[in-house]
């Protein structure tokens, strides 16, 4: 066969990955005590899956290894070893390996054998420390109870009578392969029944009307035969036999008087079906998926397409009404049409709402990897720690999902290691010993929040204000409400720990973390209370591509403040306004002295109407911390707007952070507050 | 002499050995630009303005949903500025600019044709040392007696400013 398989590569990555993940999850919900087998048998599928991915695309190390570790969890499955926590770590650890691996090998990079050899070691010693029997024998006696009986007989081989279904070549299996799969376990001979090939005309070539009877001799474990048939056991009728003498030669007579008519009869359409239905069409049929996994896909629910294209009838509905109308348009029409541009609204709301919502993707994504790093930071740093994970359903958009993560770790990390006492601290504070971090998400207004919080120490005002003296970051004369004390662990250079662990606690964290949660267009907040706990609040745009948008109007111009930054807007009176050295304009809100920056100067607009600070309004906006009262000359109204970038063909502006199309078609910019107010101190 | 002779080479090689050029006017001069980078000629419309940024960048407008910039060459070329008419036209050109593929407009006065141009009749610009600018001259040709000036569309693309954003942004 002439398929490339490289096509097929990333789709086998995602999929290796994915089950990967379902292991670790696994694992890690394993009750010593009592163990659910349901749960083993999920982890044993995933690395089943694994394996044969890895066989078919000629991973052999990664197969190998696999096939170690499912080894093992058969014996877990079966009940004949007991799920100890040694076995467990191990199989995690296995799990990291064979991750590392596959990341090895999509990179293209060279695999670290000594690390899986170190691995291989430990699952063997597992193996060859906890098994009371011989693996081998056993498996053969436990895939088939009746076997023992036959076991002297399944040393000369075994007779598959394969009658797939015709589906079976759109499921993506392939035959040949299969065949070839078996031949490497001993002396293959394959023949093949061609009486269920209807005429060339009534041929489907997507179809599979052959079947098979196949020999395989020498001495064969029955499950290395299951394990080939295991993909399409579904979609085929299968009876495999062991062989004898007897039944080898009946076979062969009867495969003989069969076979010989047909293929004299109708030798044309034969080749046609050995050809297609072998060669050709699984090309077809698996040609469709590298298209869904280009090298960024996405997985969505069928639902959602579903509501998609009902929208879209929808819409087709309206936009034939609308056209109708206009066709005989007359002035009493009107009301018609005003409910036809009604309708078309809400469709073209609705539609945007549903392909945002294919971007979406549950939290969970994220969330999953959190339970591991517990498990590992617990035992590592000697605390007991449950990690309770709450509206993991919660949807977000694609790229939120993959940018959060890293800041999330930060932030469990930080829980787990600075956050969480020490069991006798606890008990001797009164708590339960057992600590509890508790990651939540939930949905609030057009933003996604994301907790983290511990039921710890707490953060201590006093120390963090005093190391933030000690390393100079801000003045001993400086006075700080609460929530300033508690910004401070986000500046660089700032770590409480009192003693550094490897864990955490050197200082680059925090103020990378506020970083890539700003570069998302979100914030973090702090709540704590000493010896109670702490929470950070994340809170993030639903999604990345519309805003919620305030137009503003400075002259002829429009632009578009971000509505999440914007705090008030003020009509101010000239006694409100002060003056610092002369030049630079402040004005009180409710004790708060907030810079005045116009608009119309900084931007240079010439033709703005409001020059005097009366006459125009003072939008009060909030950014990076920094707060502003913004001068223009009047509010125009909220709308959603679709981000445009201004460097695809542009620059990067000063001030501006993107810019988006108005309704009737003209560009507006949309502001970025902090970097206005850069511009308007230069 | 000498240009001749490579000329001849070139020839031999490249059976096609002309080159199409789209041509249009600032004042009394012409100028040309490849045909292949010209996306489309529009006419005239407002822009948005962007803060800050040399008078010569007009601004931005919404070309199809994309945000494409908009430059006046006559200003680029420090040629005396003129009123914008319902003649003055727009063309849209673009070129792979710093790895990126980049759209723009350009202001000029009016697009004259398009000419067939042979290879040997393009000329390197002429050295003014500091005087005059040719920056943006990729050569010279004559057609009708008429000199053409060639411009380089990637450099016209290439903003000031442009290679810092692009590094600060790895």
């Amino acid at each position: 066969m002439s398929i490339d398989m490289a096509q097929f590569h990333q789709v086998f990555f995602e999929e290796s990955f994915e089950g990967l993940a379902v292991m670790e999850s696994g694992l890690l919900n394993l009750d010593m005590g009592d163990v659910d087998s349901e749960e083993i048998n999920t982890i044993f599928r995933a690395a089943h899956s694994i394996k044969g991915g890895s066989g078919t695309f000629g991973f052999n190390a990664v197969a190998e290894f696999t096939h170690l570790m499912e080894t093992l969890l058969d014996e877990m499955r079966d009940g004949r070893r007991q799920v100890t926590q040694t076995a467990v770590d191990v199989l995690l650890g296995s799990v990291d390996c064979l991750t590392e691996m596959l990341t090895a090998i999509q990179a293209e990079d060279e695999i670290d054998e000594g690390s899986v050899n170190n691995h291989k070691n430990a699952l063997e010693v597992e193996l060859n420390g906890g098994a009371v029997e011989a693996p081998v024998e056993v498996t053969s006696a436990a895939s088939e109870p009746a076997s023992s009986v036959i076991t002297v007989e399944s040393g000369l081989g075994w007779k598959i009578s394969f009658s797939p279904h015709t589906n079976l070549l759109k499921t993506g299996n392939d035959p040949v392969r299969m065949f070839r799969e078996l031949a490497e376990l001993g002396d293959l001979e394959v023949f093949v029944d061609m009486q269920g090939v209807p005429s060339l005309l009534d041929l489907d070539p997507e179809d599979c009307h052959l079947s098979w009877t196949l020999l395989l001799k020498g001495e064969i474990e029955r499950s290395d035969i299951d394990d080939i048939f295991d993909w399409v056991e579904d979609e085929c009728d299968l009876s495999i036999q062991p062989l004898t003498e007897e039944v080898e030669r009946e076979t062969i007579n009867e495969i003989e008087e069969a076979a010989t008519p047909v293929e004299t009869v109708k030798p044309a359409s034969v080749e046609v079906v050995k050809a297609d239905g072998n060669e050709d069409k699984p090309v077809a049929a698996k040609a469709k998926k590298p298209k869904a996994a280009a090298s960024s896909s996405i997985r969505v629910d069928t639902s959602k397409i579903d509501t998609l294209i009902n929208m879209v009838g929808e819409l087709v509905i309206t936009q034939s009404m609308l056209s109708l109308v206009g066709e005989h348009f007359s002035i009493d029409k009107i009301d018609q049409l005003k409910t036809g541009l009604i309708q078309l609204e809400r469709h073209t709301r609705e539609l945007q709402e549903s392909v945002m919502n294919i971007r979406m993707m549950p939290i969970s994504f994220v969330f999953s990897r959190f339970p591991r790093l517990a498990h590992d930071l617990s035992s590592k740093l000697n605390k007991k720690i449950e990690l309770k994970l709450v509206g993991e359903h919660t949807e977000v958009d694609k790229t939120v999902v993959e940018l959060i993560s890293d800041p999330l770790v930060h932030l469990v990390r930080n829980s787990l290691d600075h956050g969480i006492e020490m069991p006798a601290d606890r008990v001797a504070a009164g708590k339960p010993e057992t600590g509890t971090v508790t990651l939540e998400a939930y949905h609030r207004g057009g933003n996604i929040v994301i907790e983290v919080k511990d039921d710890g120490k707490g953060l201590n005002k006093e120390s963090l204000r005093n190391k933030a003296i000690e390393k100079g970051l801000i003045d001993e004369s400086t006075i700080l409400t609460d929530k300033q004390t508690y910004e401070l662990i986000f500046m660089a250079g700032f770590s409480t720990a009192e003693q550094l662990t490897d864990v955490s606690g050197r200082g680059v964290g925090m103020d990378v973390v506020r970083r890539n949660i700003q570069s998302l267009g979100g914030t973090i907040e702090i709540i704590s209370e000493l010896g109670v706990g702490s929470t950070m609040a994340i809170h993030l745009p639903l999604t990345l591509a519309i805003l919620d948008g305030q137009s503003i109007a400075v002259g002829d111009a429009t632009y578009i403040v971000p509505l999440g930054s914007i705090i008030e807007s003020v009509k101010i009176t000239n006694d409100m306004v002060n003056r610092v050295a002369g030049k630079g304009e402040t004005f009180r809100l409710r004790n708060e002295y907030l810079p005045i920056v116009r608009l119309h100067e900084i931007f240079h607009v010439e033709s703005a109407k409001a020059t005097n600070l009366m006459e125009g309004l003072l939008v009060v906006v909030e950014g990076q911390g920094v707060r502003c009262g913004l001068f223009v000359d009047d509010l125009l109204g909220q709308q959603q707007v679709v981000i445009k970038s201004l460097e695809a063909n542009y620059r990067r502006v000063e001030g501006v952070s993107s810019a988006t199309i108005l309704g009737d078609g003209s560009v507006a910019l949309i502001l970025d507050i902090p970097g206005l107010v850069r511009l308007s101190n230069q | 002499m000498e240009q001749n002779t490579s000329n001849e080479e070139k020839e031999s090689k490249v059976p096609e050995n002309s080159v199409q050029f789209l041509s249009f006017t600032l004042g009394d001069e012409e100028y040309g630009v490849t045909i292949l980078s010209v996306q489309e000629i529009r006419s005239w419309e407002p822009v948005s303005k962007i803060p800050n940024v040399p008078s010569y960048e007009k601004g931005v407008v919404n070309l199809r949903g994309a945000i494409v910039p908009i430059i006046d060459l006559r200003e680029r070329f420090n040629l005396e500025h003129s009123e914008y008419t319902n003649l003055t036209v727009v063309v849209v050109l673009q070129a792979v600019c710093l790895g990126r593929n980049r759209t723009m407009g350009v202001v000029v006065d009016s697009v004259s044709n398009v000419m067939n141009i042979q290879k040997e009749n393009i000329q390197s610009a002429p050295d003014f040392g500091t005087k005059v600018s040719t920056e943006f001259i990729n050569g010279i040709a004559s057609v009708d007696n008429r000199m053409v000036m060639l411009l380089d569309v990637e450099k016209l693309l290439k903003l000031d400013g442009l290679e810092e954003d692009e590094a600060e942004d790895d």
